[in-house]
């Protein structure tokens, strides 16, 4: 241990440890912005680079930046002294003589780390004023936004981008006063391997990077009485959507949600977690299918939109590994606008499928172009976790006083296997369920596969089913995928099957929930939350899901039959890495 | 439905597949690089290989990055993030006549300066730029060492010193194609 | 032949002696960068014409070298006899100078030449003479102008490898940096690091791969003599790198050059390749076991990578950004693998203090700063030039000495050293003893040993802004200080040179200085304020002019400055003629007028006046 003082406090701290963890160790606050870590995924972003923490330290001629200097015996730090808080005023001053002050309309409102400082820091006017960067925003994709005007330049999306995720879309670009983070050649992101994962985002501090927006298509739609309007929620939003409205992070929120949903005017509420069902059934299949006829191995899901992308352009020569089952979200839709659709009477055209995801690229899943029949796409509005709490909000919807509400029949009936889509290992527990019960023809009593949960990035199970040994493995996080299917490629790992999901953690933690701002335990607890709602379920398997058995009996015939494969498979493409 | 961003690109727009003996003399020296003993420092050897790129091309396209990039395994971006950093690297056309002035601190004192803005009016470009028939590039360094001939004007490999502001349309005179 | 042993070491070297002693009249001719662009090609052409005209290829031998410091009358050659010493020193050389040359013995002079007196002395092999004028004293440059570069018997004849070899036949690892440890030894490249600290510090890592780099990416506009050096005396740096290596238990060596340097790198492919074919590179050197190979590595154009974090990145391939220490480059450095980082400087006093002990070494210079530094004198002075003076020199004895004073009779104003990074330092400062410490006491650092003196003509808020800009354009925008402070620092200065500054802006000016030095990642965006703050210590009272009275007391910036015809215009019309906006009028023969609101400021009327008639107010 090495002690030192913090503001004259004596403190302990283990070697290596930065002043800012012993200050922290005192509850002493040192504001921070380019500094970025996340503890449940062993991720630091640790550049240095904003100044913005710079502490004295005595006996040093300069300011140290506190986040990144390590501890050293008998170190004498004094975080508050008025030259370390003149420097901190006039680096906050700098950051904002170069960033526009349109904050009102910033989509970052309220959510800024630049602001919060300001306005703890007291900041009231800019001394500093000179020329400001421009650029050009990138709205080319459905995803994400980029308004560089805003970049400070913390690097933090790089560490996403490149680090966590290595789909290595970043960089940064010139140097000196032009320096800015960017694509190759200031690309447009749509014109990228970007797999709109929305990490970036997430890490984002500042309104540079940011979802693109479709509330008010949505409010649109709703406005349109000659629209069939409905809506279905993606697993992982029930147990964040809480936090944008006070409650406590792992709250279950499901009723209050379709209760906000139906106050909003959507015609009918339902749920993804019905497809998700949907797609246990079809991907099962496949992969007993798989494993009967040895070949294909291993199957690797393909719930996931960003990881999809991620494989078309990092691993191109294995797109015949993914299940060929569409994702929940895009199963809904072309269930909604085919079977749903004839039930009630209405014709595709005249219905719209919005869903709330807690993913970005789910909004540019929606718009792949295999996605349409005849010119209508199977889900028409894509809208973040984060949107939907702003529509509550504009509606005036007392969120956290609501009381809770039922999805609507036939498409809202779920089962706790598809709630737990919404964590790292879940759609691969969920299959297991399935699958134990099919291969062995009985019903399994345990369902708790503990060995594929949790926040880790590489999970590693064999469960024994029957005769069979399954081995299985769970990847989240892009970069985590990426080591494995290295593995896989040189041979060096064998597997049944492989889930995987693009964000770290899986859908809990998605582009489009609501900001963690680093804070591991909020994470920690919508899994629990995830894994408690699977638990209050009464039925904990896809194919024990009534309606879903209706739906196969009236429609569907069986998983893997021709229409199954029309409406719920689709396949992949070739792109470029380079 | 095909992707638009698969396969090769045009062999109009595509540099590397419009100039396919330079395409091959990159790859040849692209491949004779060690980079089996190491292969987590191949990007070790990426500024060689931009300076080489950029000797066969006289400049760095987006293919001709993506080439280097898939050769050693980074990412464009990265690629593209050292280009804009160092200024020895381009990724637009330069012109033929590569002109540039000296700025360095004792250049600077004795009127640099003045030369570049003659330079500026006669071709009428900005540093940083090509004129449009491709003939002159207008740049500015940082001290090439011949500080006792200050100011100094270099034209591709060739030192002007003591230049005055009379003496620029003679040595754009000089640069007979 | 593989050099494998001392004896074989010895016995080349003295061959190489012996056959170098076979012609003993030298011409030196001076084939550096600024040689070659003043014209050393033409008349190096002339000496072999003449030579083989005149039959002379037996009696006298022409060696090409670098750099003999002479900027200021290039071509420059040297006649020296080497066996009785005598040498005359021609500047300024024609062609058709070089038969009357060829005629003339060493030691005298040919008529119609210009000749130079010898400043320096070599303390490794020569007493210094009892000559005030002999200021400068050459370890550093012990080679360079003296020996061809790309001969490796040139080298070995003069000591090379010598020291490499004691290190790697009769002393331990612990021995060579106890040795380097108390000669005291300090980077030349700036900060004046203790090099054999440095070494300490990677030895002291487990064994395993280690890197021993030679930072050559001298940026500092105006600073040249890492360029002399490895244009001239290549093996040395080598050498060194190799004694380096084995102190600190390194095999691998990585020279990180400019690419605007190309006849270095040149010549260091040709010395290392001689040096590898030799065995002076590579495995078992001299039998003890030790391997050790270098590799040349190119930079792209960035100051920045001077600073060792960044170079260690664009070695690696990545942009240029320094990362916060620790971890230092000597625990964690290329690859993650201890590393050394010196400049070319420090090396290249290395093989001497090996050959002549650490004593000899503390002998020369300082007792803080022992050893020599070499300078590049330029700007206003009236000698441009290279010169090596032992630490301890006064700055009058550089400027007013070595360099000749200052160009066309005009006043001394201040001199910048440690370039964009350093200070200016004024009359009242320049008979302070300048090493390391005198010189951060003075707002200014030692820097590389770039030194540009400015007359009375120079504005010093102009000048300022110059060095800001440098640090605009040479920042690599990482930390907020450096890439928005610095931003604003040069617009508040702009602001002044534009007339529009006012009390407010000198007040911000130097508080945001105080904090980007505070604050800012690396070594150049703490010191890019430096400029600034020294020009406002030294020179506030031109600040005040430009604020409070509008005016710019050195005449430079073109807001406030105007220009008058008086009296004495005799009607002549050249500047009406001259005029690029045509805003001067007036009868012939009669006094003429400037259109004030018309005149671009471009001072052309001013220049081409004859009769002094136009001021500058």
């Amino acid at each position: 241990m090495i002690n030192l003082t913090v503001n004259d406090r004596p403190v302990s701290v283990p070697e290596g440890s930065t002043i800012l963890e012993a200050a922290r160790k005192l509850k002493i606050r040192i504001p921070t912005l380019c500094h970025f870590k996340l503890d449940c995924f062993h991720v630091e972003h640790r550049s240095g680079s904003c100044r913005i923490c710079v502490v004295e330290v005595e006996g040093r001629p300069n300011l140290a930046p506190a986040c990144c200097t390590p501890v050293a015996e008998g170190m004498k730090v004094h975080t508050n002294t008025l030259r370390a808080i003149n420097a901190r005023r006039t680096i906050l001053d700098l950051l904002l003589s170069d960033h526009p002050k349109d904050c009102l309309v910033c989509p970052k409102n309220l959510h800024c780390r630049l602001q919060s400082l300001a306005q703890e820091m007291g900041l009231h006017q800019v001394l500093y004023k000179g020329e400001q960067s421009t650029y050009n925003k990138d709205l080319s994709s459905r995803a994400i936004a980029r308004d560089l005007d805003k970049c400070i330049m913390c690097r933090r999306c790089e560490t996403a981008c490149n680090t966590i995720q290595t789909v290595g879309v970043f960089s940064g670009v010139n140097r000196g006063f032009d320096a800015v983070v960017a694509p190759a050649e200031f690309r447009p992101l749509a014109e990228t391997q970007c797999v709109f994962c929305g990490q970036c985002v997430q890490a984002c501090p500042v309104g540079a990077l940011s979802e693109i927006s479709y509330k008010y298509d949505v409010w649109r739609a709703l406005d349109d009485s000659s629209r069939t309007v409905v809506v279905q929620t993606a697993p992982a939003v029930r147990v964040a959507i809480g936090e944008e409205f006070g409650l406590p992070p792992g709250s279950i929120s499901t009723g209050k949600l379709v209760a906000a949903l139906k106050l909003l005017g959507f015609d009918k509420v339902f749920d993804t977690d019905f497809a998700a069902d949907l797609t246990i059934m079809e991907e099962t299949t496949e992969l007993i299918e798989r494993i009967k006829n040895g070949r294909n191995l291993p199957i690797l899901t393909s719930c996931c939109p960003g990881w999809v992308k991620f494989l078309e352009h990092q691993f191109p020569e294995l797109i015949y590994m993914p299940s060929s089952a569409k994702s929940p979200q895009q199963m809904f839709g072309a269930i909604a606008k085919t079977w749903y659709a004839d039930r009630i009477g209405v014709k595709p055209e005249k219905m719209t499928v919005v869903s709330i995801m807690p993913c970005l690229s789910k909004k540019y899943e929606a718009s792949r172009d295999e996605f349409t029949r005849d010119g209508v796409p199977d889900v028409d509005i894509v809208l973040s976790t984060r949107e939907l709490a702003d529509m509550i909000r504009e509606a005036g919807i007392d969120f956290a006083a609501l009381e809770e509400a039922p999805y609507d029949a036939p498409l809202g009936e779920s089962t706790g296997a598809a709630v737990i889509f919404g964590a790292s290992g879940g759609v691969l527990e969920a299959a297991l369920r399935t699958a134990a019960d099919w291969l062995t023809g009985t019903s399994l009593e345990s369902v708790d596969f503990e060995a594929v949960r949790g926040l880790e990035g590489i999970k590693e199970a064999v469960v024994k089913i029957g005769d069979l040994e399954l081995k299985a493995a769970v990847c989240s996080g892009l970069g985590n995928a990426r080591k494995l299917l290295e593995k896989i490629k040189r041979g060096e790992a064998q597997y049944h099957a492989i889930e995987i999901m693009a964000c770290p953690g899986g859908c809990l933690n998605g582009g489009g929930q609501p900001y963690h701002r680093g804070d591991s335990s909020v994470l920690e607890r919508r899994m629990e939350a995830l894994y408690r709602a699977d638990r209050e379920l009464p039925r904990r398997k896809s194919h024990e899901n009534p309606d879903i058995q209706l739906l196969y009996r009236e429609f569907l015939q069986e998983p893997g039959s021709h229409i199954a494969h029309e409406l719920l498979h689709t396949h992949y493409f070739k792109r470029k890495r380079w | 439905m095909p992707c638009s961003c698969q396969g090769a690109g045009k062999p109009e727009t595509d540099i590397t597949l419009r100039y396919p003996d330079k395409t091959a003399e990159l790859n040849a020296y692209l491949d004779a690089l060690p980079l089996e003993a190491h292969p987590d420092r191949k990007r070790g050897v990426l500024i060689q290989s931009l300076h080489r790129a950029q000797q066969i091309f006289g400049y760095l396209p987006a293919e001709v990055q993506a080439l280097v990039a898939r050769k050693l395994e980074i990412s464009i971006a990265e690629v593209y993030g050292v280009i804009s950093f160092y200024s020895y690297f381009t990724d637009k056309p330069v012109g033929r006549y590569k002109i540039n002035i000296c700025t360095g601190t004792a250049c600077f004192v004795k009127g640099a300066n003045k030369i570049l803005d003659e330079f500026r009016r006669q071709l009428n470009i900005r540093e940083g730029e090509s004129t449009p028939d491709g003939k002159f590039f207008l740049g500015a360094l940082r001290c090439v060492g011949a500080c006792s001939l200050a100011p100094v004007v270099m034209v591709n490999d060739r030192v002007y010193g003591n230049v005055t502001a009379k003496m620029v349309s003679e040595i754009l005179a000089d640069c007979a194609d | 032949m593989k050099i494998d042993s001392v004896e074989k070491l010895r016995a080349r070297a003295a061959s190489a002696r012996e056959a170098a002693g076979r012609v003993p009249v030298k011409i030196l001719i001076s084939m550096g960068t600024c040689g070659l662009a003043a014209g050393a090609q033409p008349v190096r052409q002339a000496l072999r014409d003449e030579i083989a005209a005149r039959n002379l290829g037996n009696s006298l031998e022409v060696v090409e070298v670098g750099c003999m410091g002479l900027c200021h009358c290039e071509p420059s050659l040297i006649a020296w006899n080497t066996a009785t010493g005598a040498a005359t020193i021609y500047g300024d050389v024609s062609p058709q100078q070089i038969p009357a040359i060829l005629e003339t013995a060493p030691g005298e002079i040919a008529a119609g030449t210009r000749t130079l007196e010898r400043t320096w002395y070599y303390p490794e092999f020569e007493e210094k003479p009892d000559d005030p004028r002999v200021l400068q004293s050459r370890i550093v440059l012990r080679n360079t102008g003296r020996l061809n570069p790309e001969s490796l018997d040139s080298y070995l004849a003069a000591d090379g490898y010598a020291a490499l070899a004691r290190a790697l036949t009769q002393m331990t690892p612990a021995e060579v940096i106890d040795e380097i440890v108390r000669s005291g030894l300090r980077g030349r490249g700036g900060g004046g690091f203790p090099t054999g600290r440095k070494w300490q510090f990677a030895a002291a890592q487990p064994a395993g791969e280690k890197f021993m780099i030679c930072n050559a990416d001298e940026g500092d506009p105006g600073a040249f003599m890492d360029r002399a050096v490895l244009e001239g005396d290549p093996h040395a740096v080598l050498e060194a790198m190799a004694i380096g290596g084995y102190a600190t238990g390194a095999s691998n060596g990585v020279i990180y050059i400019r690419a605007e340097y190309p006849l270095a790198v040149k010549r260091l492919d040709i010395a290392i390749r001689q040096a590898e074919e030799a065995g002076l590179l590579g495995k078992n050197i001299f039998g003890s076991g030790f391997d050790f190979s270098i590799e040349i590595k190119y930079g792209a154009g960035a100051f920045v990578c001077g600073e060792e974090t960044a170079l260690i990145h664009s070695i690696e391939g990545c942009r240029g950004e320094p990362t916060f220490k620790p971890p230092f480059p000597a625990v964690q450095g290329l690859w993650k693998r201890p590393t050394v980082v010196n400049n070319v400087e420090t090396y290249a006093c290395v093989a001497a203090i090996l050959r002549k002990g650490a004593e000899w070494f503390r002998s020369i210079g300082t007792p803080g700063s022992p050893g020599t530094k070499v300078f590049a004198l330029a700007g206003k002075v009236a000698q441009v030039g290279l010169v090596e003076v032992p630490m301890g020199t006064k700055l009058r004895d550089m400027i007013f000495q070595l360099g000749g004073g200052i160009k066309n009779g005009r006043r001394f104003k201040a001199v910048q050293t440690g370039g964009p990074s350093g200070g200016c330092i004024t009359e009242a400062s320049l008979d302070v003893p300048i090493d390391y410490e005198s010189l951060k006491a003075l707002g200014s650092m030692m820097g590389s040993g770039g030194m540009i003196v400015m007359d009375e003509d120079d504005c010093m808020i102009n000048i300022a802004r110059f060095f800001l800009e440098f640090t605009l354009d040479e920042s690599c925008g990482k930390c907020t200080p450096c890439r928005i402070g610095n931003r604003r620092l040069y617009e508040m200065l702009c602001e002044i040179c534009d007339g529009r500054g006012t009390m407010d802006t000198l007040e911000r000016l130097k508080r945001l200085s105080a904090v980007i030095k505070d604050t800012a990642l690396c070594g150049l965006g703490q010191t890019s304020p430096n400029p600034v703050l020294s020009t406002l210590k030294n020179f506030e009272d031109e600040y005040l002019a430009h604020i409070r009275d509008n005016r710019c007391p050195a005449g430079v910036c073109p807001n406030l400055i105007h220009y008058e015809i008086t009296e004495r215009c005799v009607g002549c019309g050249i500047c009406a003629r001259q005029c690029p906006v045509g805003c001067i009028a007036g009868e012939r023969k009669m006094i003429h007028q400037i259109d004030q609101t018309r005149c671009v400021k471009c001072g052309v009327c001013y220049q081409v006046c004859k009769f002094h008639a136009v001021e500058k107010c």
